[in-house]
Formats: C-alpha cells, sequence, structure tokens
C-alpha cells in the first residue's frame, strides 16, 4: 500500500523500544496501584526542565534530565508525604502535587520566555517522526540509528536489568508491602528506588516521543496484560509482547488509515496509543480467564446444563406418572416456573438429543437409558435433600432450596446423604426417591 | 475559625509583593504596578478585568463546593481523566462542524462535543471498574491515556487537514483566561450558579452517598441516577471552566481547595463552604495578579494561590493540620511521661512502706529524691525528668520540700492512686485471661495504662476483683 524506507523502519524501532521501556515498569505500577503516575510525574517535571535551564542557561538535555528526574523523584515523595502527614487520599495527594508542580513550572517558563528559546510546547510535546529527521550516530546495516534510539534502548536494558535483579523484592514489596517490611525488605525504600527508575524512564522518553505515548505505554500494556494471566512473569512478557504490537500497529495505522478516510495524516504517537487501545479492548474482551467473552461463555455453559438437568429432571417425573411428555407442554412449564426463553429450552434440548439423553418423536419426548440414569441422578439428589431439609433443619418449603442444591450434588454427596437418612424410599411429598 | 480564614484572605491579598519579588529574580525585571493601578484591578474598576475576573471567581466557587463531594467519592482524579477525555469531543465537534460546512469554532459545539466524550469516559471508567479486574487507578490511567491518545491522533488529523483553521483549539484545551469576552463570562456564572443550586438541593442525598452508599441505596435512594448527576454536574463544569483555566489547572481547582478544606473541620457542610470560599478566592486574586503583572499566565496563577491555601491549612489546619496533630501528640507524650512519673513515686514509697495513710500538708515526710526516682525507671536521661518533674508541679501533684526532695499533693496521691490501679487492674486482667506469665505483664500493662477510660476500669475491676490476691490494687483493697 505505501513504500517502506528506512526512516519507516528508524521511528517504528524507536517507538518499539520506548514502549517497551515505558510498559516494562508499568507492570508494577498497575500492581502498585499507581498507575496515575505516569500522567501525573509527565506533567510535573514542567518546572524541573525550567528550573534546569534558568540554572544552567543551556538546553543541553542531559542537564534537563537531570532537573526533570529530580522533581519527577520530587513528586513520588510529596504525594506520599501529603497522603501520610495530611491524611489526604492518595489520588487526591497526587492531584494537589502535580497540577501545583505544572502551574509552577508554567509560571516560570513564561516568565523566562523573554530571553530564552523555551516553550511548554517544545519541552512537552517531542514528536516521534521527527527522529527520523536527525543525525544518524550508528549504522546497523544500511539503516542510521539516532540518538533516542539508543537512549530508549538503554532504559530499556536498565529497566529489564532492575527487574531482574530485584524482582523478588519488586514482587513482594508489590504485593504486601507490610510482609516485604517484616521480612526485611523496606517497602518504602524499593518504593523511592522504583519511583527514580520511572521518573527518569520517562523523561528520558519524552524528549524523544512525547508525553502522549509515554503515559498510554505505561499504563495500557500492561493492563491489558494484567486481563489476560495471573502470573507476574507472564504478565511482564505480554505487556512487552503488547507495547511491540501497539507500536508496530500504530505507525502502520497513522500511515495507512488517514487516507481511507480522505486526509492527509495524523499524529503517530497518539496512532500507538489508539493501538494499545484498541489491544486492551481485544484483551478485555477475549482473555482466557478474566475476558468478557470467556466469562459469558462459563456461564451460559453453566445456565445450559442446569437447564438440561431440569429438563430431563421434569421430564422423568412426568414420565413417573404415567404421562407422555410434550414438547409444547415441558417449554410451557419451564417457561412459566423459571422464566426461560424458549430459544434457551430449544438449545438445551437439542443438546440433550445430541448427547443420547433424549429421543424426539412427532413432538413426544421420551428419554433414552442414558437420560434416565443423568434424571434419576438428578431427581434423587432433590428428593434426598428434601428429605434432609425436612428431617434436620425444619424447613418449611423445601422444593425451592433443593431445586439450587440439586445441581450440586454429585452422586457420592446423594449416596452419603442417603446413608445419613438412613436410606429412606419416599420424600416427604410421598414421591419415590430413585436408587442409586 | 471564620477569623482565621479571614486572616488568610488577608494574608493572600498581601502576598502579591513577596510572589512578585521571586519571580523577578528569576526574569528579567518587569513594571511593579502603582499603587492605583493595584487598587483599581484589586477592586475591579477596569471593565476587562472585571468581566475575567468575575467569571473565574464563580467558576473557582463552583468547582469548591462540588470538589469534596468528589474527594470523598475517592475520584479526585476522574476530574483529570475527563478533562483529558474531553479532547477527542473538541476535537470531532470541530471536524464533523467543518465538513458539515460551519466554521468548526463555535463555542457551543465544541462544548457540546466535549461534554458527550467526557460523559462516555466517565461511563467507560465505571464499566472497566465494574467488569474487570483492574482497580480503580488502572481503571482511570486506562481511559485518561487512550482518549488523550485519540485525541492526539484527531487533532493531527485537523491540524493536516486542507484548508481548515485548526488555530485556537489548542487554546481551547490549554486555556486563555486574558481573553474572556463577556459571553464566557456570563456563560461560566450561569453554569456555575446552576451547579452551586444543584449541590445545596441534592445535599442530603449527596452527603449519604458520599458517606454511606450501601445505607442510602437500602433507603431506596436511585443511587446510580445520583452518581450520574454529581458526574454530569462535574462534567459540565469542568469543560464550561477549561476554556478559561485550562486543562490541567481545571483539575487543580476540583482537588486542591476540596483538599485543602477538609484540614479545617469535619462536616461536610463546613467543608463544601471553605472550599468553595477557597476556590473563589483563589480565582478572583489569581486573576488580579495576571492582570496586575505582565506574562503571569491566570490559570497557572490561581493554581499557585490554590496551592499557598493548601500549604496553610495543610500545616495550620485546626482539625487535621500538621500542627495541631503535632500538638495532640506532644500533649499525649507529656501525659504519659506524667503518669509514668507518678506511678515510679508512688512504687518506690510503697517499697520503702512509707506511703502516706493521711493525705494532707503535714503528712508524714514521704520524701523522695531524684537520684532514687533515676534508677526505678529508664528516663532518658535527668533533664527530661526534671522537666516532668517541673510540669507536675506545675499541675500541683508534687511539692518541693528542700531541694532535690519531693512530696506528694493530696491531687497528686490522687492522681498517682488511679494510675497504679489502671496498671495494675490491667495486671491482673491479663494474668487471669490472656494467660500471660507473671514476669510480662508489667511491660503489656505500662503501654495500655494511659489509655484506659473510667467505664472499662470499672469493667476490669468487675472481673479481676478478689481473684488478684498477689497484686496489691490501691483504692479496691477498702470495697473486698
Amino acid at each position: 500500500m505505501f513504500e517502506w524506507y528506512s526512516s519507516d523502519t528508524v521511528v517504528v524501532l524507536v517507538g518499539i523500544l520506548c514502549s517497551m521501556a515505558c510498559a516494562l515498569l508499568g507492570n508494577f505500577l498497575v500492581l502498585r496501584k499507581q498507575s496515575m503516575m505516569g500522567d501525573a510525574i509527565s506533567h510535573a517535571v514542567l518546572p524541573g526542565l525550567a528550573i534546569a535551564f534558568l540554572i544552567t542557561g543551556s538546553r543541553d538535555s542531559s542537564v534537563m534530565f537531570v532537573g526533570a528526574a529530580v522533581v519527577g523523584v520530587c513528586t513520588a515523595l510529596f504525594t506520599s508525604w501529603i497522603a501520610k502527614w495530611g491524611k489526604v487520599e492518595s489520588g487526591a495527594a497526587m492531584g494537589v502535587v502535580f497540577t501545583l508542580l505544572f502551574a509552577l513550572g508554567l509560571v516560570l517558563i513564561v516568565r523566562a520566555a523573554d530571553f530564552i528559546d523555551l516553550d511548554p510546547g517544545c519541552v512537552l510535546y517531542g514528536e516521534i517522526d521527527q527522529v527520523a529527521l536527525l543525525e544518524p550516530v550508528l549504522f546497523i546495516q544500511d539503516i542510521g540509528i539516532p540518538k533516542p534510539a539508543l537512549t530508549c534502548g538503554f532504559f530499556w536494558l536498565v529497566n529489564l536489568l532492575m527487574i531482574i535483579i530485584f524482582f523478588k523484592e519488586l514482587l513482594i514489596s508489590s504485593f504486601d508491602p507490610a510482609l516485604s517490611n517484616t521480612q526485611g525488605y523496606s517497602s518504602g525504600l524499593i518504593n523511592n528506588v522504583f519511583m527514580v527508575l520511572v521518573a527518569c524512564t520517562i523523561v528520558a522518553a519524552f524528549e524523544v516521543v512525547g508525553s502522549i505515548l509515554v503515559i498510554a505505554m505505561l499504563v495500557i500494556p500492561p493492563a491489558a496484560a494484567y486481563l489476560l494471566t495471573d502470573r507476574l512473569g507472564v504478565m511482564i512478557v505480554l505487556s512487552q509482547i503488547i507495547a511491540v504490537l501497539a507500536a508496530v500497529l500504530g505507525y502502520l495505522g497513522a500511515a495507512v488509515l488517514p487516507p481511507l478516510i480522505g486526509f492527509s495524516g495524523t499524529s503517530t504517537a497518539g496512532m500507538m496509543a489508539v493501538a494499545a487501545g484498541l489491544l486492551f479492548v481485544l484483551a478485555f474482551l477475549g482473555g482466557p480467564q478474566h475476558g468478557l467473552i470467556a466469562r459469558m461463555l462459563r456461564r451460559f455453559k453453566l445456565t445450559l446444563r442446569i437447564l438440561c438437568e431440569d429438563v430431563v429432571g421434569l421430564i422423568y417425573k412426568m414420565e413417573e406418572r404415567g404421562l407422555e411428555p410434550q414438547r409444547v407442554q415441558v417449554n410451557e412449564l419451564l417457561h412459566r416456573q423459571m422464566g426461560c426463553r424458549i430459544i434457551t429450552l430449544n438449545l438445551a434440548e437439542l443438546m440433550l438429543r445430541y448427547r443420547g439423553k433424549l429421543d424426539v418423536r412427532s413432538g413426544t419426548f421420551k428419554l433414552t437409558d442414558s437420560g434416565i440414569s443423568l434424571a434419576s441422578k438428578i431427581v434423587r439428589a432433590h428428593r434426598l435433600w428434601e428429605t434432609y431439609l425436612e428431617k434436620h433443619l425444619d424447613q418449611f418449603d423445601v422444593d425451592a432450596p433443593a431445586h439450587l442444591l440439586e445441581h450440586a450434588t454429585s452422586a457420592e454427596m446423594s449416596d452419603q446423604l442417603s446413608r445419613e437418612l438412613l436410606a429412606p424410599e419416599k420424600d416427604p411429598h410421598g414421591s419415590r426417591i430413585p436408587p442409586k | 475559625m471564620i477569623r482565621l480564614l479571614f486572616m488568610l484572605v488577608l494574608f493572600g491579598v498581601a502576598f502579591p509583593a513577596a510572589a512578585a519579588t521571586d519571580h523577578g529574580t528569576l526574569a528579567a525585571p518587569f513594571e511593579w504596578p502603582t499603587r492605583e493601578l493595584f487598587f483599581e484591578t484589586l477592586l475591579l474598576k477596569d471593565y476587562n478585568t472585571r468581566v475575567v475576573t468575575l467569571g473565574v471567581l464563580i467558576q473557582g466557587l463552583a468547582c469548591g463546593v462540588i470538589g469534596p463531594l468528589l474527594l470523598l467519592r475517592k475520584r479526585s482524579l476522574m476530574g483529570d481523566v475527563l478533562s483529558h477525555a474531553a479532547m477527542p469531543g473538541i476535537a470531532l465537534a470541530f471536524i464533523i462542524m467543518t465538513v458539515l460546512g460551519g466554521s468548526g469554532k463555535s463555542l457551543a459545539g465544541l462544548q457540546i462535543g466535549a461534554i458527550l466524550t467526557s460523559l462516555l469516559g466517565v461511563g467507560t471508567v465505571i464499566f472497566i471498574r465494574a467488569n474487570t479486574r483492574l482497580k480503580e487507578d488502572a481503571a482511570l490511567a486506562v481511559v485518561l491515556s487512550l482518549s488523550f491518545g485519540i485525541g492526539v491522533a484527531l487533532l493531527g488529523l485537523i491540524q493536516n487537514m486542507s484548508g481548515s483553521n485548526a488555530a485556537g483549539l489548542e487554546g481551547f484545551i490549554y486555556g486563555k483566561t486574558a481573553s474572556m469576552i463577556l459571553s464566557e463570562s456570563y456563560r461560566i456564572a450561569i453554569v456555575a450558579g446552576f451547579i452551586v443550586l444543584a449541590v445545596i438541593l441534592f445535599f442530603k442525598e449527596f452527603q449519604l452517598l458520599c458517606f454511606d452508599q450501601n445505607y442510602a441505596a437500602s433507603l431506596g435512594w436511585p443511587i446510580l441516577g445520583l452518581d450520574l448527576l454529581l458526574m454530569g454536574l462535574v462534567v459540565i463544569i469542568t469543560v464550561v471552566g477549561m476554556q478559561a483555566v485550562g486543562m490541567i489547572l481545571m483539575v487543580a481547582l476540583l482537588i486542591i481547595p476540596a483538599a485543602a478544606a477538609r484540614f479545617w473541620t469535619d462536616r461536610l457542610r463546613n467543608t463544601l463552604i471553605i472550599s468553595g470560599l477557597i476556590g473563589a478566592v483563589s480565582g478572583w486574586m489569581g486573576a488580579v495578579w495576571s492582570a496586575l503583572i505582565a506574562k503571569l499566565p491566570a490559570g497557572a496563577v490561581i493554581v499557585l494561590v490554590c496551592g499557598v491555601f493548601f500549604g496553610i491549612s495543610f500545616f495550620f489546619g485546626t482539625k487535621r493540620g500538621v500542627l495541631i496533630q503535632l500538638t495532640r501528640h506532644f500533649r499525649f507524650q507529656l501525659r504519659i511521661a506524667e503518669q509514668n512519673l507518678l506511678r515510679a513515686f508512688y512504687e518506690l514509697l510503697e517499697k520503702r512502706n512509707v506511703l502516706p495513710e493521711d493525705l494532707g500538708e503535714d503528712s508524714p515526710p514521704a520524701v523522695l529524691d531524684l537520684d532514687a526516682l533515676m534508677e526505678v525507671r529508664a528516663w532518658d536521661h535527668r533533664r527530661q525528668l526534671h522537666r516532668i518533674v517541673r510540669t507536675s508541679i506545675k499541675k500541683g501533684w508534687l511539692f518541693e520540700r528542700g531541694t532535690g526532695c519531693y512530696s506528694f499533693t493530696r491531687n497528686g496521691m490522687e492522681e498517682a492512686v488511679r494510675v497504679v490501679r489502671n496498671h495494675r487492674l490491667w495486671e491482673a486482667y491479663l494474668i487471669k485471661y490472656a494467660d500471660i506469665a507473671t514476669s510480662q505483664v508489667d511491660h503489656e500493662a505500662d503501654r495500655i495504662e494511659h489509655v484506659l477510660d473510667p467505664a472499662l476500669v470499672r469493667e476490669l475491676e468487675r472481673s479481676v476483683l478478689g481473684e488478684s490476691a498477689h497484686i496489691n490494687i490501691p483504692g479496691i483493697r477498702s470495697h473486698v
């Protein structure tokens, strides 16, 4: 669809490295309930940049970096102090700190704008597309690698090493700070070191790709990974994969989509964030354990199983009285008693026929042998429970609770109930309890 | 307290001089406004300043009134999320209006777009929290960054759009207080008035929603409806106010006055009033200063004024301020130290069998010197002991008999008996019920004796009476 140049490779590479570096740390932010820290620090570093500039008078990136990192760490510290000493909820404390710092930075920059070239836009919003225009510092085959790629790669490596070395400490202090303290790993210290890492990474990535990509990649890939797994190691790996996918898809999306709807182009970083969001939605829908579809499927399967059991139970009871159960009749009864929809009833019927539990001849139901054994198991559990409830709990209305319990009673449990009740033959209504 | 607040306001008005010199060292020296100009601006004599200042003042009031409700529902950062969520709405509204052939910059259109997407953002946060295992903070952060991303992408589209004039959209998002015109000021005033009115009308409902949602639900109140109403009000004030003070600073107005007010009071009604006042005064002073002094962005100054109020409240707040907390802490420490002294004194006399039966001034010389006291208890050092002895004398519990020798007064003896009794009652209780070794109970009781209230003491008496043969509990012997 479009030509791929080496400059495209460079931009995608920077996007991938930056996304991976951020997502790596984001895992722990999400687990520590500090997800908003990325947004907070990204606003709060403004005065750090301004002060660093005013003191040294240079726009050298290392100076800027130090200033911003110091303020970033201060943000985390101030937040925890205000929350602790002032007993302010931590979200609100964060809000107080980062908005104040941002306002301070804004004032400093505007006051200083007379004689320096520094505006909020240029320090806050780097643009990822511009990295392709920079002078390459390194060549791998034909592709010139600019400095930002090295910076992002460096931070990714540092973060990765820190996480590997301190995995145990991070794990324990993220999940159970109190346990961590009793084991001799100060959760406060770990938190502070971690915040230094977060602040440095955010600031480094900022300059290269702008705030949006940093804020999004700190949170969205880890949150998506959190929906997919219960294990921290797997979550970290997944968040890395999602970050790479988001960067690649976002870049392609920014190049391909706008022309399709009649625009000439859009922000690459923004599209990368949008791609990450789409991946999050996918994880939310399709997660194997916690995904919406998986949960709905599980619930539906349970509903269907219970309904099938109810259907065979009802047919069994009707056949017991020598009736010939008609489909219309059964559906009508279950619909009235339990409010089942006709379509689910039809599904249950299909399921039972497919499993060979039920024969249908011109609208009349007849249980097969395996159907009868299933039904007698259900009816046996039901009537044993009725007897039990009546005898031991003085229950007046025994039918409804027995109806709930029958679906969660195994054959062994029925046998135990039967023994406990001295093998009764009849339930309180006088109906025969089917033998084992 | 009202006087204190009044002082705060005065302080705030007097503050610009200090603040201004601060900035002066950082940047080029600026024109210091003349005295006439200062008062002219302060009293809103200038038409432009009047429009801007009144608008921002009313907006600060409305944000301040609604902020505590968000804070109590632990949703402070929701303001941050929905101000970001407004971005795609603004961009979409602009695109749609331009495609339909309009100018794309109709304020009402942009604001409607912003309100719609903000509401969508709030809904998404609530949906994510209810339907996934992500916590509140992650839900907020995901929605924030995603809507920010969509907003940036859409703005990117607009910038590359042919034939459209997108300049000014940024201003809408980042705020431009100084150029506020009369109609905008009116709009803000109307919206803010509506919000204050709604909060007053639904005060009882919101109060219960904030403090005990489940109880409110059990009374049959429409919790979801109330929640939506509250969030709707927040969305409206955020979107309308965003234009005046900018996106981030709007968030500050929702959070900071509310957090500051909580340091002064525990009552929700008072919190709302104080927070509203702080918001309004901050808006007023911020607008005035930015009008007075060149190159001070109004939004940022408003937030910094809020920050000053927050700082003052944080340290000096009469309910939860750090100073009052420290004072309470030290008072408690002192009380514990005094009680320890009295008990040590009593036990020493008891050991020497010189406890005065009669507590008159002319009682037998139950005198103690500090050296003996130093040995009984691990005081940090002599000076500390001296200080506590001095405060005890001041309270009339001890009096000095000769240099370095002290005796109980009648009150002091009573107090000592009470403390020793609490201590030994607790010891007896621990021995009887908690199965703690007799040698250990002293340490445990040492910690609890200071906080036993009379009702608990009566309860203890009843439960250990007559069973503590080997513990001599003063003041109880007579009952047995």
